[in-house]
């Protein structure tokens, strides 16, 4: 039967590794939310002398897709320092899966995040952050590279989408290559909100498409 | 991969029925003619026979003359045809404002989306939290400038029935056409045009055992409507192109073989499968309870997705819908769950069982069983719903 997921998926999807919570972890992180679609929550225990992640645990609410990338992550992220499981991309994750198709790119993508948004939850409480960088222009094109073109599975970066982007007193607006009433458009745009208005120094998002 | 499939997604498309390709044969073998004039040969006149059969009979089970049934190559046509053309007739003459239900299926959807975008005005309904329309925003909606209410039958997912009499008669004191979209109550439901003030009706065999690729549009005698689609004269030059007419054939068949006794089966097993699947924890019936289509359940399981819970249900032999973003083509949630007020979550868990001829009443029991052990199964693993 000739499903569009490749048979590791399936199989991380049936029998998920590191499926659970941890009592007491060290770091947590809650990425998506219920209201916006997927959800994943990442729990962490950390070797506090070497940084070595000596165990990880994952929730998910999510598709087929997001169970299989939150398993394959955490196989990935077990025994590596903090450093190194920073490193570990959606790009890696869907190689190690054997692929997945474009659409479900950003389902992926949401359970790379937990694991990043962890491992800053981590530094955060062990006082390992660094000063706070403020929003720019930059930093939001950096950000939208992990915004997905669905039609693609590639970032809206890569893909062009990105027409211009403006950072001005906490306001950011991005103009996106595509017509308002396009299948993605309004999939695009939450997850370009979701994606910059976390980002401290940001006050509001505003999205335009090029009609 | 399975022997037997239990097969729950009958709004999707049907098997189809032994007796209705048995129908159709020898219009693709013996018949295969088209009549380009009625003085032509006589394959081709015989052929036109049993288009015109098809057509009467498909009439007569709206309670309409043959010539007021028109097919087309199914239901997105069909309602593309309705909106199109009337906004062709009357656009300039009348007024180029249309009144539409917020949860209609793609084709009225998007047919209203795109004469928006050529400047017609929409209106689109307020429904209350089962999905049915607001009749008294219908009424004070309604202007000089207004030529068409479409307003479906029934929904394709939550199965909630709209009041067309109601609809009808509104329409009809306004003198506003009134088209509907059948596809999911043609021809369970009753609907007697003689009855029913009702100008156009969008149906199709693909829901009811018949082939896909034919339908129909019953346009009621003297409605201003254009040809939308430039060829030949076929179909009252209304629908240019070669007449399908094994289809033809195979839908009059189709719509024969629908029994109400059969159809009170259907209603029987999406009573007992809505009965026991809300004595699984946290689960809530979509669409109205009663005033619903005989034969869809629509449940939605929270902290659960959809297409998860689908993929393990095909793994066990089931086949089921889900209105999860994750699952759809655009990635957008069904704009059904969440135009009744429900949030993203709703959507994201729902699950649509569609049931047909060819279900047993055994199958609703195991498909019970399955949901209720990877439901199960998919708590576990989720962050939500633990505290």
């Amino acid at each position: 039967m000739p499903l569009p997921y490749s048979d590791i998926v399936m199989e991380h999807f049936r029998n998920p590794r590191n499926v659970g919570r941890i009592d007491d972890p060290d770091a947590k992180s809650v990425e998506g939310s219920p209201a916006c679609g997927d959800m994943v929550a990442v729990y962490l225990k950390v070797d506090p002398e070497t940084h070595r992640i000596e165990d990880i645990k994952f929730e998910s609410y999510g598709c087929a897709s997001n169970i299989a990338t939150g398993s394959i992550i955490t196989e990935l992220a077990k025994g590596r320092t903090l450093e190194e499981a920073k490193q570990i991309s959606w790009q890696e994750a869907t190689k190690e899966l054997g692929g997945l198709p474009p659409i479900k790119t950003h389902c992926s993508v949401l359970a790379v995040d937990g694991l990043r948004a962890a491992i800053q939850n981590y530094e955060e409480r062990h006082g390992l952050v660094t000063e706070r960088e403020p929003t720019t222009v930059q930093v939001v094109e950096k950000r939208l590279k992990r915004v997905m073109n669905p039609v693609v599975g590639l970032d809206i970066v890569r893909t062009h989408l990105v027409h211009e982007i403006t950072v001005t007193a906490g306001v950011v607006r991005v103009v996106v290559d595509l017509p308002s009433d396009h299948q993605f458009a309004s999939n695009i745009r939450e997850e370009i909100v979701e994606k910059i208005e976390p980002l401290w120094d940001v006050e509001q998002v505003e999205i335009e498409f090029t009609d | 991969m399975f022997e037997h499939v239990v097969y729950f997604d009958n709004a999707a498309a049907t098997r189809l029925d032994e007796r209705v390709l048995e129908a159709m044969t020898p219009y693709f073998f013996d018949l295969y003619a088209v009549a380009t004039s009625q003085f032509g040969y006589s394959l081709g006149i015989d052929a036109r026979d049993a288009l015109e059969d098809a057509r009467g009979r498909i009439a007569a089970a709206l309670g309409a003359q043959p010539q007021e049934v028109l097919f087309t190559s199914g239901s997105t046509e069909s309602s593309n045809l309705a909106l199109k053309g009337v906004a062709q007739a009357l656009g300039e003459k009348r007024g180029r404002h249309i009144i539409i239900s917020p949860l209609e299926d793609f084709p009225v959807l998007h047919s209203a989306r795109s004469l928006e975008r050529q400047g017609f005005q929409v209106t689109r309904l307020r429904v209350d939290g089962a999905g049915r329309v607001d009749l008294d925003h219908l009424r004070e909606s309604i202007t000089p400038e207004t030529i068409l209410v479409s307003i479906q039958a029934a929904n394709q997912e939550i199965g909630t029935r709209q009041d067309l009499a109601a609809i009808s008669k509104i329409a009809r004191e306004k003198e506003v056409l009134f088209h509907t979209d059948a596809t999911h109550t043609f021809p369970r439901l009753t609907l007697d045009v003689r009855e029913i003030p009702v100008d156009l009706v969008t149906i199709s065999a693909h829901t009811i055992h018949g082939p896909k690729g034919i339908g129909g549009l019953y346009v009621r005698e003297g409605t201003p409507i254009r040809k939308w689609m430039d060829g030949g004269f076929q179909e009252f030059d209304l629908r240019p192109g070669v007449e399908n007419i094994p289809g033809a054939v195979g839908f009059a068949k189709a719509v024969e073989l629908v029994t109400p006794e059969e159809t009170a089966r259907l209603q029987g097993m999406r009573d007992r499968l809505i009965e026991r699947m809300l004595q699984i924890p946290h689960t809530l019936l979509n669409g109205h309870p009663t005033y619903r289509l005989p034969h869809n359940a629509n449940i939605s399981y929270r902290f659960v997705e959809g297409e998860s819970l689908l993929l393990h249900l095909d793994m066990r032999g089931f086949a089921v819908s889900t209105g999860s973003a994750c699952f759809s083509r655009s990635l957008e949630a069904s704009h059904v769950i969440l135009g009744i007020g429900g949030n993203h979550e709703r959507a994201h868990g729902s699950v649509r069982f569609t049931f047909g001829r060819y279900n047993e009443a055994g199958d609703v029991d195991a498909v019970v069983e399955a949901v209720s052990q990877v439901v199960a199964d998919l708590r576990r693993i989720s962050p939500l719903g633990k505290d």
